[in-house]
Parts: C-alpha cells; sequence; structure tokens
C-alpha cells in the first residue's frame, strides 16, 4: 500500500496544509509519497521532503503546471496513479477542482473532505454543512480522497527523504490561463492563523472592517468575513469562512456583527474558543459561542482593541 | 448554442438537518426540499445567456425520483426552455450522476453544461469536474463570472487566493459559485406557462450505466456538541476570561 500526496502550493512555497495531508495519509498507512506539480517549485520539493512520514517526494516541473489548471494536473496525476492505493489532496480550490477529475478518469467514486481516518477504506466526513458526520466505508481498489486539513494536526519535520524528478509534461489544449487578481495582505493566511476575527452584515461597509485591524495586529489574527459581507462587497470573496467558503479551526475565533446561519456555523464550530459579539441577544451565534458580548460593536471594538 | 443545466432536488438551506435515531442516515421525512441553491444559480446564468442572444435553447435536467420533477417545473418557470428526468430511485454517487449526464450529453450535445458547485446535502463538490473528465471537456469551476465569445467561455473563478480567469475552448463545463448572479423568482404566470413546456421522463436503466454503490454509508452521527458558553458583561470581563480562562490570549 502506498500514499500519494498532493502537494498544495502557491508562488514557490509549499502551504502548511500539505503536513496536515500527510497526517491523514500517514493514518492510512504505508509508504509515503508527495507529488508537486508546478513550474519552479524546487524550493517546494525541499520543503516537502522535510514532512516527518514522507518516504520520497515527486516533482513535475514545467511551464505547463505553472496555473496549476486542473486538466493538466488530472492528467499527470492519472499518469503516476497506478502506483498507489489512496491519493489524497487538500480540500482547497486547488484539490476541489482537480481530485474529481483524477477520480472520473481512474473510474473511481471520489470520498470529498475527510476530517478523520478510521482505518485505510473508512473515513468520516461532514456532509448537510456540517449537521451530520458520516462514516463511509469505500469499497474503490484505488481511493481518491481529498482532506479537510483543519482537521489534522501538521506532521513534524524529519530529515530531508530523496527528491526525484519526473520528466513529465502535459499540456490540454482546452483551457489556458488568462489572469489572477491576488488578494495582497500582510496578515496570516485564514486557514494557518492561530486567531481568526471575522466581521459580518453588522460591519455595514468595508471601510468599518479597519476596525478589525487594530484588534487583529495584537493578536496576530487573520481576517474573516460572512457570506453577507462578501456578496456586499465589503470584502473579496477569499476571506468567507463557512460550508462553501474556507473552513477554519484557530485557537480563537471572534466573530463580530454575524448572525450565525448554519453555513456560516459550518466553516468555524470546530474553532477551539468562540467569542460572538453581536448586538442581538438572540442571535443564533451564541448558542455556539463560548463567550458572549451582547453589544454595538462600533461601541466595543475600540475598548477591545485598547484593552489587549 | 444550447446550454444543459443540471439540478438536484436537496433539503431547503434554512432546515437544520437531522439525524435519524438508529444513526443509518439523515431523516428526511417530512422534509421542505427545494432546488440546490447553486443549481439557482446556473439557472439563472442559463437564463441569462438566453435573453442576452448567446443561447438557443436552455435544457434543464434532474436525476433521481419522481419528485424531483417539481424543482424541473421550478426550472422551467425561471425560463428553461425544456426539461429532462432521468428517473431512478437508487441512492446516486457523484460519478454516477457525472455518468448519467455525460450519456445526456452525448444525445444533446450541448456547448455549454452549468452545473452548481457542490451539493448542499452531500457536500460533494464533484459532478461538474467528473463529467468534464468523461466528455473530455475543459473545466471552470467555482465561476463568479462567464463571458462566451468568439468559441471561448472566459471564466472568472473564486479560488483561495483571489480571483483566477481561465479561457476555455468550447465546448465546456462550468460550475457556478455564490457570486455569479442573484438568482430571479419565478412570477405566477410563468409558473402557469411552465406546465405546458416539455418535460421528458427517460428511465436511468436505459443508459446503461452501472449504478451499483461503490461508497458505503456505515453511519451517519450528530456532531459533538459545544458546551454552552456564557454572555459577558464588559469588554474587561471577555479579556480577563480570555487570558486566565480560556487561556487563548496573553
Ligand atoms: C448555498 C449557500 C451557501 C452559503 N455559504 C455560506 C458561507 O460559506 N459562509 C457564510 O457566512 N454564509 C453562507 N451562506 C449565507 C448564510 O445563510 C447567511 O445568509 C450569512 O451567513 C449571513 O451573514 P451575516 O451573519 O453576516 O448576516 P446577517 O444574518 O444579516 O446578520 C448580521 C448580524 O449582525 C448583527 N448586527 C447588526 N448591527 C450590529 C451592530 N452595530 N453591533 C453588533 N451586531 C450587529 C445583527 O444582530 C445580526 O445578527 C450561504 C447560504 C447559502 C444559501
Ligand atoms: N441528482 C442530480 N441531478 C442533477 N444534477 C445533479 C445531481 N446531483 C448533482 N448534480 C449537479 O452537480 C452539482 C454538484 O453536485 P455534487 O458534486 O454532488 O456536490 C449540483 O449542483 C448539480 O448541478
Amino acid at each position: 500500500m502506498s500514499v500519494l500526496v498532493i502537494a498544495e502550493h502557491e508562488h514557490g512555497q509549499l502551504k502548511p496544509e500539505t503536513a496536515k495531508v500527510v497526517n491523514a495519509a500517514v493514518a492510512i498507512g504505508g509508504d509515503v509519497e508527495v507529488l508537486v506539480a508546478g513550474h519552479n517549485v524546487a524550493d517546494v520539493a525541499n520543503s516537502a521532503a522535510l514532512i516527518a512520514g514522507v518516504n520520497k517526494v515527486r516533482v513535475a516541473d514545467s511551464a505547463a503546471f505553472e496555473h496549476q489548471l486542473a486538466e493538466n494536473t488530472a492528467d499527470l496525476i492519472v499518469e503516476l496513479a497506478s502506483s498507489y492505493s489512496h491519493i489524497l489532496a487538500s480540500a482547497s480550490t486547488t484539490g476541489k477542482n482537480t481530485l474529481p477529475r483524477v477520480s472520473a478518469l481512474l473510474d473511481k467514486s471520489q470520498v470529498s473532505e475527510i476530517v478523520g481516518v478510521v482505518d485505510a477504506d473508512t473515513f468520516k466526513r461532514p456532509i448537510y454543512a456540517g449537521n451530520a458526520i458520516a462514516t463511509v466505508k469505500s469499497n474503490e481498489s484505488q481511493k481518491v480522497i481529498t482532506v479537510r486539513a483543519s482537521a489534522f494536526d501538521a506532521q513534524v519535520e524529519q530529515g530531508a527523504c530523496e527528491v526525484e524528478n519526473l520528466s513529465l509534461s502535459m499540456d490540454n489544449a482546452l483551457s489556458a490561463f488568462v489572469s489572477v487578481e491576488q488578494t495582497e495582505s500582510e496578515r496570516p493566511e485564514l486557514n494557518a492563523a492561530p486567531v481568526v476575527i471575522s466581521g459580518g452584515r453588522g460591519m455595514q461597509n468595508g471601510e468599518n472592517f479597519a476596525l478589525l485591524n487594530g484588534i487583529a495586529d495584537k493578536l496576530g489574527a487573520a481576517i474573516g468575513a460572512s457570506r453577507a459581507a462578501v456578496d456586499a462587497g465589503f470584502v473579496p470573496n477569499d476571506m468567507q469562512v463557512g460550508q462553501t467558503g474556507k473552513i477554519v479551526a484557530p485557537d480563537l475565533y471572534i466573530a463580530v456583527g454575524i448572525s450565525g446561519a448554519i453555513q456560516h456555523l459550518a466553516g468555524m464550530k470546530d474553532s477551539k474558543v468562540i467569542v460572538a459579539i453581536n448586538k442581538d441577544p438572540d442571535a443564533p451565534i451564541f448558542q455556539v459561542a463560548d463567550y458572549g458580548l451582547v453589544a454595538d460593536l462600533f461601541d466595543v471594538l475600540p475598548e477591545l482593541e485598547a484593552a489587549l | 448554442m444550447k446550454v444543459l443545466v443540471p439540478i438536484k432536488r436537496v433539503i431547503d438551506y434554512n432546515v437544520k438537518a437531522r439525524v435519524k435515531p438508529d444513526n443509518s442516515d439523515v431523516d428526511l421525512t417530512n422534509v421542505k426540499m427545494a432546488m440546490n441553491p447553486f443549481c439557482e444559480i446556473a439557472v439563472e446564468e442559463a437564463i441569462r445567456l438566453k435573453e442576452a442572444g448567446t443561447a438557443s435553447e436552455v435544457i434543464a435536467v434532474s436525476i433521481g425520483d419522481k419528485a424531483c420533477q417539481e424543482q424541473l417545473r421550478t426550472a422551467l418557470a425561471l425560463g428553461a426552455d425544456r426539461a429532462i428526468h432521468i428517473e431512478t430511485d437508487a441512492k446516486l454517487e457523484s460519478l454516477h450522476v457525472a455518468k448519467l449526464l455525460a450519456k445526456l450529453v452525448e444525445q444533446e450535445q450541448p456547448e455549454l453544461v452549468i452545473l452548481g458547485k457542490q451539493s448542499i446535502d452531500s457536500d460533494n463538490n464533484q459532478t461538474g469536474q467528473m463529467l468534464a473528465a468523461l466528455t473530455k471537456r475543459s473545466q471552470g469551476t467555482f465561476a463568479s463570472k462567464v463571458v462566451i465569445e468568439a468559441g471561448k467561455a472566459q471564466v472568472t473563478r473564486e479560488v483561495d487566493g483571489g480571483l483566477q480567469t481561465v479561457s476555455l475552448t468550447l465546448p465546456a463545463i462550468v460550475t457556478t459559485d455564490l457570486r455569479l448572479n442573484e438568482p430571479r423568482y419565478a412570477s405566477l404566470p410563468n409558473i402557469m406557462k411552465a406546465k405546458r413546456k416539455p418535460l421528458d421522463v427517460i428511465a436511468a436503466d436505459s443508459l446503461g450505466v452501472d449504478l451499483a454503490p461503490r461508497i458505503e454509508l456505515v453511519k451517519v452521527e450528530e456532531p459533538a456538541k459545544r458546551e454552552a458558553g456564557v454572555i459577558v458583561e464588559s469588554v474587561e470581563e471577555l479579556v480577563t476570561k480570555l487570558k486566565t480562562e480560556a487561556k487563548v490570549i496573553s
């Protein structure tokens, strides 16, 4: 049994999700290999080689993989697939885009967004916006799986393992990269931050999100948002936390002016400690909050910043 | 240009799903059902393409038992030209759905298929990508903007780091994200008119796809409950509790 983990990377850097997906791979058992597909990704490969439990890193470095288009990456993974019993990727937008394509090309049913490994065939995964946890057993000979990284601990470091360079390139004629609009931020990423502070519709506009900045600076926090705040154009889409946005599980989650709809809770209710600030004492967010403050956010946010 | 829109009947998004006491599954008896919200966005996008003169025909398709004809009628009331019901009582995985849809794509030859990015019941997020693989087409997932021009679909995608735009050669597969559009409501006259629009039924078994389950549902449980918290009276009390009780800040 051998498990292949698809490395998650951006701007030539390995992303922290990868060490968490390797943790899931180690729980499944067998040899673990990591595939790095991209362009100019030597640093990514070297970082992946340091993740404890990884036996080998395989690198496909080619201009064809620069933008990680699903059509090209899926063909690459399928080319390598026969050596592996399990193929895992993070349930990031890249993993979600690519892995079902791989799965169908291999004629396998995929298991999406697992949060637990019971054994090599059996996994736990949330369904219905996390209102139920299903245990599923895959009878496929080869298992294609996406992993909710926030549900797994990162593997520690090891001495570097072998790095193998593959001279493979797949270039489909069907799709082409046009452009990217990258959200620039000095803050930690939502999925990696120990503290997340999120604003909702109660923030009223984009400028008011600045009220969260000082607090985030003091706590080393990432800033998130509800769907309503994103839809209203207060903040960019990549800040959305929830069932269909980012899933976070920080030590501390602070929800400000967020009502606590099922879909929002699905993205943050596994946080260790939850704080809610809302002027409506009946807001459902208080049902999951460890500490609730019933107050006008415009009064208390400056106070909170000063008190930290 | 023909546009095919696969839609799924699911639990209404406002309803909190409950687990059956015997832990065999989620209990859907007497639960309000509706069109999957991402499919509503897909239908809306197809209709807008028709209104803009880009699409010539919009076909809605749903796979499942008889009840999903209700959602197909909704799609017709919203502006789809005709509907196809692929009938089966089998519990389907996304791969099965994608294979059935691939058969239909072969028959209908749509230049564009617009699906939802995710069903809010299974939370799978698989079908569109699988259909693209099976039909050897390009894919533009999690779309927040679609522009059809000169045989290409220019798709802006909501990705973890921001927005990515790709250019797809038609025919192509697109899946919708929340910001693509704001779906309309069906008007009463259109709901009446929809009753006379064509709705064809095809037996899933007639399409020659093996629908045997590949993944077993072993059990379904309630998620771990959070302990009830406390209401604090002031910012000062909050900060003290976070420092000394929860110990999450210093
Ligand atoms: C298919 C689908 C997917 C979805 N996915 C997501 C998702 O991933 N993430 C997500 O977040 N949502 C998602 N939603 C939307 C979700 O259902 C809710 O509509 C959304 O979470 C509401 O956002 P909100 O809490 O900011 O807004 P509201 O529900 O409007 O709540 C605003 C809150 O702010 C409070 N408030 C207002 N002013 C103040 C003030 N001055 N001081 C203090 N409090 C104040 C109000 O009391 C209220 O509780 C999804 C919905 C659908 C249908
Ligand atoms: N039974 C079905 N009938 C029609 N379309 C479906 C069905 N199941 C899934 N789909 C389509 O595939 C999308 C994604 O579903 P999923 O991959 O199950 O999350 C949905 O939004 C629909 O557009």
